[in-house]
């Protein structure tokens, strides 16, 4: 077994044992890093100096027989668009393609303080912005799995990362399936928490009532640790409470929900007979399974676009060529904000500005914003009826098998429908896993699993009594 | 669909700068997936309250008292604007 295949309870346990040191570990993973991602492209900066420092210090600690921190050693990457101090944070953007953070998130303050090395900056869809890795201004990361078929989007850069063994985690966002969509495409577990159980202060805000951060993991176990590491109050995000702890008795105290609106026509046919298989699974193992019905799910995704967009289009308009980033000199000012954000930003993020404000718009904003805000308000009810009656949910994370580069480049429409399964949870605020169930014709399959509001605990240590059971 | 005109306007809302060859392919996109909205119109919401946030949003306020800051996170700040002259931050004229 190579250093760069451990998790993270085997990394604990190996610096322990002394079997390793955390310089070794770090070591492995950039030699693997500099042999691998010219390829695939999943990091953009690598903080080579920075982690061997951090590493070293880690060893020092151990010498010195203290106890260590949780992720004590371990080496992660950070999506692009979370703020690492002194290192280069680009949102995957010409506008931001010198931009050097000034401060950390506070992600980041918090799983430094339990020691994690951080060995550099994940690729992502401009701005989170898209679902299959191909929109970031640096160049498309491809997928480990199969390389030539998309990652999934937008945390393309951190999932490919944790796939490929070129880290053992990593810190990704979720606005409507960011994690959890190339979790699934990259046979790795992805979580997205509550909205509010983690602190979204230095994430570059995209859609702010839906945007989350949350771990990639190779396994769910892991997703707990870091998890854990990051799940804390914090007074720069008011919408952070913090998430209770909760235990898992076991199987045979759980009622499990299928939706049969997540069982559509259009879905690939091998998706659906592996979920099925995967429920049936649980089912002999004890847990009580229920069909259900979210009978408003139809209409989320025109909900989540109208939302995603209007909120993305008042975030971005902070990119103005004037406090940080790419300038472009015009000879008045708005002249160079109309040259700076129309050559600055990518085409699917101009799109995507130009539907909000359109959404925004006087005369619009009611017929779409408004109603759209109302449709959530649906959305969300379906789930708490469900959840009178049931555990948690198990659905498909994608429609469909991770697709061919290039495949779905010019029709947005048909790209966006990557995000049909995920995108209500944000909607609703719920946590959710993308777990790997196995693989059809060589490309991995995933199962999520929704929880209630705050239920975090409960779906991580649901997700490691499943994930013994299908893989 | 919606008008070239829109277009013009909504991009000139927006701040974006746009070609006569993007304009008419974003009228394309955005026409599209307009359409794809109008699935919203069958939706009766005669008595449903919007949400804005899935958690409930308040505001929370700090204590009045001066906190300390890193005097020098607002030079690190100041120093990513592309123009500047000394501490301040360049603009061109508004008026």
């Amino acid at each position: 077994m190579e250093l760069t295949d451990l998790t993270i309870s085997q990394i604990q346990q190996g610096l322990a044992k002394k079997q390793f040191s955390a310089l070794d570990l770090t070591k492995a993973y950039l030699n693997r890093i500099k042999k691998r991602n010219k390829k695939i492209l999943a990091i953009l900066t690598l903080c080579e100096k920075s982690a061997l420092l951090e590493a070293k210090e880690i060893d020092n600690l151990l010498l010195q027989g203290r106890s260590i921190p949780s992720l004590a050693g371990v080496p992660c990457v950070i999506k692009d668009n979370i703020l690492v101090k002194g290192v280069k944070c680009t949102a995957g953007s010409k506008i931001l393609e010198n931009y050097v953070a000034s401060y950390d998130a506070s992600v980041v303050k918090l799983i430094k303080k339990q020691g994690a090395v951080i060995l550099g900056k994940g690729n992502l869809d401009e701005f989170a912005i898209g679902s299959s890795g191909e929109y970031s201004a640096f160049g498309k990361t491809l997928n480990p799995c199969d390389l030539t078929r998309v990652p999934g989007g937008s945390s393309s850069g951190p999932v490919a990362a944790v796939a490929d063994n070129l880290c053992a985690f990593a810190l990704g966002s979720d606005t409507g399936g960011s994690i959890r969509l190339p979790a699934s495409f990259c046979g790795v577990t992805g979580f997205k928490p509550t909205y509010g159980a983690v602190s979204r202060f230095g994430l570059m805000a995209m859609a702010s009532s839906l945007d989350q951060i949350g771990p990639i993991a190779k396994t769910a176990k892991d997703a707990e640790i870091v998890f854990r590491a990051i799940s804390e109050r914090d007074s720069y995000d008011s919408t952070s409470l913090g998430v209770a702890k909760e235990n898992v008795p076991s199987l045979k105290n759980l009622c499990f929900g299928i939706p049969k609106e997540y069982f559509i026509k259009g879905i690939d046919r091998s998706i659906e007979i592996m979920v099925k298989k995967a429920i049936e699974k649980l089912k002999e193992k004890g847990a009580k399974i229920k069909k259900i019905s979210l009978p408003n799910t139809e209409y989320a995704l025109a909900v989540y676009y109208i939302i995603m967009t209007s909120e993305l289009s008042a975030n971005l308009a902070r990119y103005d060529g004037i406090k940080y980033g790419y300038s472009k000199k015009a000879k008045t000012l708005i002249d160079g904000y109309l040259e700076t954000r129309g050559s600055g930003f990518g085409q699917e993020v101009r799109r995507r500005i130009m539907l909000g404000t359109y959404a925004l718009s006087a005369g619009y904003y009611e017929a779409y914003y408004l109603k759209a805000q109302k449709v959530r308000t649906l959305i969300r009810k379906d789930f708490e009826r469900a959840f009178q009656k049931v555990d948690m949910i198990l659905t498909p994370v994608s429609p469909t098998l991770p697709f061919k580069i290039g495949e779905k480049i010019n029709d947005p429409l048909s790209m966006y429908l990557s995000d049909i399964f995920t995108v209500p949870l944000n909607l609703a605020g719920l946590p959710g896993i993308s777990l790997p169930i196995g693989k059809s014709n060589g490309l991995p399959v995933g199962l999520q699993i929704i929880g209630k509001g705050f239920s975090d605990y409960k779906i991580l240590k649901t997700a490691q009594i499943a994930e013994k059971i299908w893989m | 669909m919606i008008s070239k005109q829109e277009v013009i306007h909504i991009a000139d809302l927006a701040r974006i700068g746009m070609s006569q060859k993007e304009l008419k392919k974003i009228q394309k996109d955005m026409s599209s997936i307009l359409n794809y909205f109008n699935l919203l119109k069958k939706v009766d919401v005669s008595r449903v309250n919007p949400t804005s946030h899935s958690v409930l949003v308040e505001n929370i306020m700090r204590e009045d008292k001066r906190k300390e800051r890193n005097i020098n996170l607002a030079n690190e700040l100041v120093k990513n604007s592309p123009e500047r002259k000394a501490r301040y931050v360049k603009v061109k004229s508004v008026l």
